[in-house]
């Protein structure tokens, strides 16, 4: 078995509404892998079909080797999955919530305090175990779900926007922990909005409306944009983007702080000089610069609305 | 290695929903303050008209005379006679059982009992006193004034009908009430209580993360079952106790009896709750559809009002509530002094409707989201 999870032409309608749509998608082992997409994108739906929570309207799903539905009890002893609302018991404590999920997991008895003990300091939960799950801060829930969701030592670790409401000092820890459990031989899967969870991911999907519109690694997403970026500064950064908007080779224009970012069509071969023939009379500096994935992601976004 | 794991989840399940309880102060609060408040509410019951109470006769005259009375009598539509006995023993039998509420003893010497105008009563009607209500309707009877013929031949100012209340001689309605009370506040918190249990997990958004456990259907429906079977079996016993203290209930010597009854109630209207939760949409839906079930459970189970005198199609109705068999058998053990034997037929209901429902609950349980 070389990879965590194979996917072939999954898709999932609700009614008329098509959530994921033919998805196709391999997902190699011990990697930190990242679905990348806007709220609605179908992140979520695609995640809970691979633990069996939703049957595929059509495709095919393998996970750990062992397909679903077929052999979903198997595959759920080897997955942790951490839901993107907080669906322990808040009315339980820590170490209440814990030792259950030691239980229902199947964490042999003999291991089973010990494994709690040993997750709530690493994730530093110990000093409040008898807390309330309800009274914890976002960051310390998202703390405890991750916990967890690996008690039982997964193969394979579903995250669905598990750093949602964290503060960013949490989200790096967060991370930090992500790739020592994926050096420790599990497969993380887990979706995000955020460009720079994406960036952090040894490889990613982005999704767009139900279909995978990219793949790859951040680095070879950035390089194949086939899309030139360039970036002024300067005064008149407003009324010089009035004079691009419209303009057939520009695709998108961004303020972002004193600057302005601008991407061109794909395929368009046009330079520096050309753009300051556009904007002539603006006070501009003109710079290329090097795509970052929140271009990528406006990049494969924009081409599938376009098509459509 | 499967068996101890399935043990193990059922533990885990049933330990998280006694903590649940635990934390829980008002829900826990109400499994002793509704025995409580209804136990001493309902201590005096609701009377009504009832009529065509099934009764027996043993005619031991069997003339002209005894069967006109058996015909006046009818008349009253108090008392319907559909068998026949041979003797007052069998009379007797025949209630003990639960066949009928009533039997009317027309001794041999009847008619020249009312000739001889000595004021002896003609005849002897036995009632199951058990059954305040019926008590009642059926000792209207004993200024029943009978006469034969169309003459008014012996205006006999002495009682013609001696009245005998068989098992509660001294019409405590309370001896009927809390049995039936006891049924009734088991059916309200049990079903109320695990009709929430799951569609409570599906509304707090638990059941996605439960649902990708290894945990099965039925070791599901087992674990949330057994803190609530334990929850019951309080209850009952804080009914019993405050049903000796206060209105001494007899209950001696048949505690065994009671508690593996109220067991298998528990556990029937339990897998009752769990099936209504494995429908409801959310705990709203899950809260009509037990006032669905419990009114008419009140009403046609024969608590409210005694079960002979209902039309034909509410006994069919209330032959399926679990509450209308439980308090046949309850009825008969604590006041008739029946055994488990006696009413082997509505425990054998009990038993089945529970592992029915147990069965329907894990298999409409589905562990997916769609």
């Amino acid at each position: 078995m070389k990879n965590a999870i194979q996917v072939k032409g999954l898709t999932k309608r609700f009614g008329r509404f098509t959530a994921v749509d033919r998805v196709d998608m391999v997902i190699p082992r011990e990697r930190v892998y990242g679905f990348l997409g806007p709220n609605g994108s179908g992140k979520t739906t695609a995640i809970r079909m691979m633990c069996g929570l939703l049957e595929p309207s059509a495709g095919e799903i393998e996970v750990l080797g062992m397909k679903i539905p077929e052999q979903t009890r198997q595959i759920r002893r080897k997955v942790g999955y951490m839901t993107q609302k907080f669906s322990l018991y808040s009315d339980l404590t820590i170490l209440q919530n814990m030792q259950f999920m030691a239980q229902i997991m199947g964490v042999e008895k003999s291991q089973r305090s010990g494994r709690v003990h040993q997750l709530l300091d690493r994730f530093h939960l110990s000093s409040f175990s008898n807390r309330p799950a309800g009274a914890l801060s976002g960051g310390q829930k998202r703390r405890l779900a991750l916990a967890a969701a690996v008690i039982h030592h997964p193969k394979l670790l579903l995250l669905d926007e598990p750093t949602s409401e964290v503060d960013p000092n949490t989200r790096r820890e967060f991370w930090d922990e992500l790739f020592i459990m994926c050096e420790g031989g599990t497969t993380v899967l887990v979706t995000t909005h955020l460009m720079d969870e994406a960036e952090r991911c040894h490889q990613l999907a982005i999704l767009h409306e139900g279909q995978k519109v990219a793949d790859g690694t951040p680095k070879a997403l950035k390089q194949n944009l086939g899309s030139r970026i360039f970036q002024m500064d300067g005064q008149d950064i407003t009324s010089a983007r009035h004079l691009l908007v419209g303009l057939p080779e520009v695709l998108t224009t961004t303020r972002i702080g004193v600057s302005l970012r601008v991407m061109l069509r794909p395929g368009q071969r046009e330079d520096e000089a050309w753009l300051a023939e556009q904007v002539s009379g603006c006070d501009l500096s003109i710079k290329t610069v090097e795509p970052s994935m929140e271009d990528v992601f406006v990049m494969v976004t924009q081409e599938t609305d376009k098509g459509a | 290695m499967s068996m101890p794991a399935a043990f193990v989840r059922i533990i885990a399940i049933s330990r998280k929903e006694f903590l649940h309880l635990v934390h829980d102060r008002l829900t826990f609060g109400m499994v002793v303050m509704i025995p409580l408040f209804q136990l001493v509410l309902f201590g005096y019951t609701i009377n009504t008209d009832v009529r065509h109470i099934p009764a027996a006769v043993a005619d031991n005259l069997n003339s002209g005379f005894s069967r006109q009375l058996i015909l006046d009598l009818e008349a009253t539509q108090i008392l319907d006679f559909n068998q026949m006995a041979t003797s007052p023993q069998h009379l007797e039998s025949l209630i003990q059982d639960g066949v009928v509420s009533a039997g009317l003893y027309i001794p041999h010497d009847g008619e020249q009992r009312y000739y001889e105008g000595e004021g002896r009563p003609l005849v002897q009607l036995l009632v199951d006193g058990s059954d305040t209500t019926l008590a009642a309707a059926v000792r209207q009877l004993s200024n029943f004034s009978f006469q034969p013929g169309s003459t008014v031949a012996n205006q006999s100012q002495s009682q013609q009908i001696a009245v005998r209340l068989l098992y509660n001689p001294e019409r405590r309605a309370a001896l009927f009430t809390v049995p039936g009370l006891l049924g009734v506040i088991l059916t309200m918190t049990m079903v109320m209580f695990t009709s929430i249990a799951i569609v409570r997990e599906r509304e707090r958004g638990n059941m996605e993360l439960l649902i990708t456990t290894p945990v099965r259907n039925l070791e599901l429906m087992l674990g949330k079952i057994i803190p609530y079977i334990g929850i019951g079996l309080i209850q009952v016993s804080v009914i019993l106790f405050l049903g000796v203290l206060l209105f001494n209930i007899p209950v001696a010597g048949k505690l065994l009896a009671i508690y593996t009854v109220c067991l298998i109630f528990i556990v029937a209207n339990l897998t009752l709750g769990l099936t209504i939760s494995t429908l409801a949409r959310n705990q709203l839906a899950a809260m009509q559809m037990f006032i669905f079930i419990f009114l008419p459970s009140m009403l046609l189970s024969g608590f409210m009002f005694p079960f002979v005198a209902m039309p034909k199609i509410a006994q069919l109705l209330a032959e399926i509530l679990p509450l209308t068999h439980f308090l046949r058998i309850i009825r008969g053990i604590v006041l008739r002094g029946e055994t488990l034997n006696g009413v082997a037929i509505d425990i054998l209901y009990l038993i089945g409707f529970a592992m029915f429902f147990l069965l329907v609950s894990a298999v409409r349980f589905s562990k997916r989201l769609d």
